[in-house]
């Protein structure tokens, strides 16, 4: 048929697999462990354009740690890594449970994903700042200064939330943790984060920020400003990607991941830019090292596509089943992240079954206790929450009028 | 003391700010080498140096968003938005980011900043070099609002904006950033020097955030305005020998509800004015506070003379612009005359 009278078709990408039909990942364009090349540190951004499509992988099918990207660490540091790891998925089976049981209000999970916040939290440097999404729980649980009883009272929205009441669940803020306040109106933090990074550059400061977006709010203004603002100011900015395949309901090839990788995205804009394993601890800490040392030694952003998956629900107000095939994290070619290091680990003579099993069960008992102990401040549920007046302020830096006297009023029709 | 337009003035506030506050940053759309479109930056680049002053991609989002950022780092970011009416790409980076940093991280983070854009029309500018987005940014809570109407307030309202904490929406009106402008569009063209506001301190000084200014005292009615319109309405009690009352409001939000209800108390009688389109406009909420707060020392009904509910037109503008005849007739009818 002549091209001039071919009816015009829309195309609408759809995943491989939907419920009761398996996933076809072959999609994912996956590279052998140690395949990849270790580029020097002052690579040109456009010769990272092969990077963008291969996937750099450390750890091979066996839990060795293999090729060019595989990193110089402590045996210690990789133990605390796999620990934080197994406290990021106790804490957030806890509060699932708590959640089912009523007593919060909503729960967001990181499971299947855990390797990339703590892995890079080891890649980063007091003073540097965090700019997360709402399911990079884990650079909060890897660290020790963090009190598990005050994330739960801010799950619990109670008189001891450090938020006040006035987030929702998960939306934690932590400045001296590294940690930015999170928003739940996606991808604003992503241009943030260069904007913090840039004055940090304007200062001569030697802090670097890390921004974080998931595939699916790739597809905000916000990403592509990110991408601009960094690449013109040379901005000393981690951008990280993680393409955990699913936003809600919404394969990644709605957020335009067909045919292309999201690290491709990185290139065009003329910053150096990787497609790493996000299961794969090793990759993850290697890869956030030498994007961190680019950043450090004003060599400029770096783009880091983390290839995971969502192995939860996007939340509990969420039922994957609906729209994927409900076991299709066991079929995942990437695996388990907590898996692959214990196998690691194990390897190393540095792990056990035995220790895991016990590391599992006192992480269980850590955090039922410390629900215990949150709780005893009260819920949202039993009405322990914030006082009314904490609802007026911090609208502005001081109270105007017109909010006192609305406080007032407030307080007037407050049903006690 | 020195003579200066709103321009001069502005870019007065902004050195003074630059040389006394080395976190004070100013970038923009065309702002550094060149001075920006108005020229309220020229020379700060050459002054303070690339690193403080300087050109952004086209991407209003991107300027707040990095703003928003720069911000939480601890610097105090003063953005250029070319015009107004370019605001809206960077809608969520305002209302849901930077309006809301204090409130939703209880302290931990805040976002003070000051977004510069000229409003308003007067220069045939058509419907994108001519909006009045005010009442956008005064729904919005956690912001604040301001619009100087002449040199001597702009420098020292940007200085205030400059050094509070909070998120500043700074609106000026470009028609008259080289002259006052009574809406008499076929009369010459007006030079700030004289007018008595354009003298301008050349070092720092603050104008309050939260305080209007009665610009004309009069006992018939109170005229509620700001930025160009103020001039409109000192003109249209002069041709129309009615003793208005014409308050400039300066801060359209938070508001300074006492002068303004002062006065209606004293006159009986309000007219609101606005260069904005007319439903849903700042006007709205001014006539509700009146007649919230006034309602028994109302002699006849609140006036409002805005904008119509169309586009700001390119050739129709002197239709659409409420002019002093406009203004007048409102006058009349408050008088009941």
């Amino acid at each position: 048929m002549p091209a001039a009278t071919m009816p015009l078709q829309l195309h609408v990408p759809e995943p491989t697999g939907r419920p009761g039909q398996a996933t076809d990942f072959s999609f994912l364009r996956l590279s052998a462990a140690g395949e990849v090349t270790r580029p020097a540190i002052d690579i040109k951004p456009a010769h990272t354009g092969t990077m963008a499509w291969k996937l750099i992988r450390v750890l091979d099918a066996e839990g060795h740690a293999v090729g060019p990207w595989a990193p110089q660490v402590d045996v210690a540091d990789l133990r605390r890594g796999l620990i934080a790891m197994l406290r990021t998925r106790a804490f957030d089976a806890r509060m699932l449970i708590a959640q089912r049981q009523k007593k919060i209000s909503f729960y967001m999970q990181a499971l299947g994903e855990e390797a990339i916040a703590v892995a890079h939290a080891q890649a980063l440097q007091p003073g540097d700042m965090n700019f997360p999404t709402y399911r990079q729980q884990g650079l909060l649980l890897c660290r020790d200064d963090i009190d598990v009883v005050e994330l739960m009272c801010q799950l619990l929205s109670n008189g001891r939330d450090p938020l006040r009441g006035r987030q929702l669940p998960v939306m934690y803020s932590y400045k001296r943790a590294g940690f930015f306040s999170i928003s739940g109106n996606l991808a604003t933090q992503f241009v943030q984060a260069v904007g913090w990074a840039m004055a940090s550059a304007i200062k001569g400061d030697t802090k670097i920020a890390s921004g974080w977006i998931g595939d699916g709010s790739t597809a905000e203004a916000d990403f592509h400003n990110a991408l601009t603002f960094a690449h013109v100011y040379r901005a000393p900015v981690i951008l990280n990607v993680v393409n955990n395949q699913w936003a809600i309901s919404t394969f990644q090839a709605i957020a335009g991941g067909e045919g292309t990788t999201f690290a491709a995205r990185g290139v065009g804009a003329g910053i150096a830019s990787l497609r790493v394993d996000g299961n794969d601890f090793l990759a993850v800490l290697s890869a956030s090292r030498w994007a961190a040392e680019r950043a450090r030694r004003n060599l400029g952003p770096t783009l880091i596509e983390w290839v995971t998956y969502r192995a939860g629900a996007h939340s509990t107000s969420d039922d994957p089943s609906r729209y994927r095939p409900a076991d299709d994290w066991a079929h995942f070619p990437l695996g388990d992240p907590v898996a692959r290091l214990k196998q690691h680990l194990i390897g190393l003579g540095a792990w056990s079954d035995d220790e895991h099993t016990h590391t599992q069960k006192a992480l269980e008992e850590e955090m039922a206790a410390a629900l215990k102990e949150a709780s005893k401040h009260g819920s949202l549920q039993d009405g322990h929450i914030p006082p009314l007046a904490t609802m007026f302020e911090d609208v502005f830096e001081v109270m105007p009028p017109h909010l006192h006297e609305q406080m007032r009023r407030a307080a007037e029709h407050k049903v006690a | 003391m020195a003579t200066m337009t709103m321009i001069q003035a502005l870019r007065s506030a902004m050195d003074v700010m630059l040389a006394r506050d080395e976190n004070v940053v100013v970038f923009g759309e065309d702002v550094g080498y060149f001075g920006g479109v108005f020229r309220c930056t020229e020379g700060l680049q050459a002054k303070y140096g690339k690193h403080r002053v300087f050109d952004a991609p086209i991407a209003e989002g991107g300027i707040v968003g990095t703003a928003v950022g720069m911000a939480a780092y601890g610097l105090k970011p003063v953005v250029e938005i070319q015009f107004a009416d370019y605001f809206y790409p960077a809608s969520d980076q305002i209302v849901s980011e930077a309006a809301r940093l204090r409130y939703r991280s209880a302290g931990d983070f805040t976002a003070p900043m000051v977004i510069r854009m000229p409003c308003g029309g007067g220069i045939y500018g058509g419907q994108t070099h001519s909006q009045s987005p005010e009442a956008l940014f005064t729904h919005v809570c956690g912001l604040r609002t301001l619009m100087p109407s002449n040199p001597y307030d702009a420098k020292g309202l940007l200085i205030a904006a400059v050094e509070c904490g909070d998120p500043v929406i700074f609106l000026e009106p470009k028609r008259i950033y080289n002259g006052p402008f009574d809406g008499h569009h076929d009369q010459p063209v007006v030079p700030w020097s004289a007018h008595p506001k354009s003298e301008v301190p050349e070092g720092h000084y603050t104008v309050p955030l939260e305080a209007a200014v009665v610009v004309r005292p009069g006992d018939d009615l109170t005229v509620l305005t700001y930025g160009t319109m103020v001039y409109v309405a000192e003109a249209a009690a002069r041709e129309t020998g009615i003793d208005a009352e014409v308050i400039d409001l300066r801060s359209l939000w938070p508001l300074d509800l006492p002068t303004m209800v002062a006065s209606v108390k004293k006159t009986g009688r309000c007219v609101v004015l606005h260069e904005a389109t007319r439903t849903s406009g700042f006007g709205a909420e001014l006539t509700a506070l009146v007649q919230e707060h006034c309602f028994f020392h109302l002699e006849a009904p609140i006036e409002r003379v805005t904008g119509w509910d169309t586009p700001y037109p390119h050739a129709l503008e002197w239709a659409y612009f409420p002019g002093p005849q406009r203004v007048g007739e409102a006058y009349r009818k408050v008088m009941g005359s």
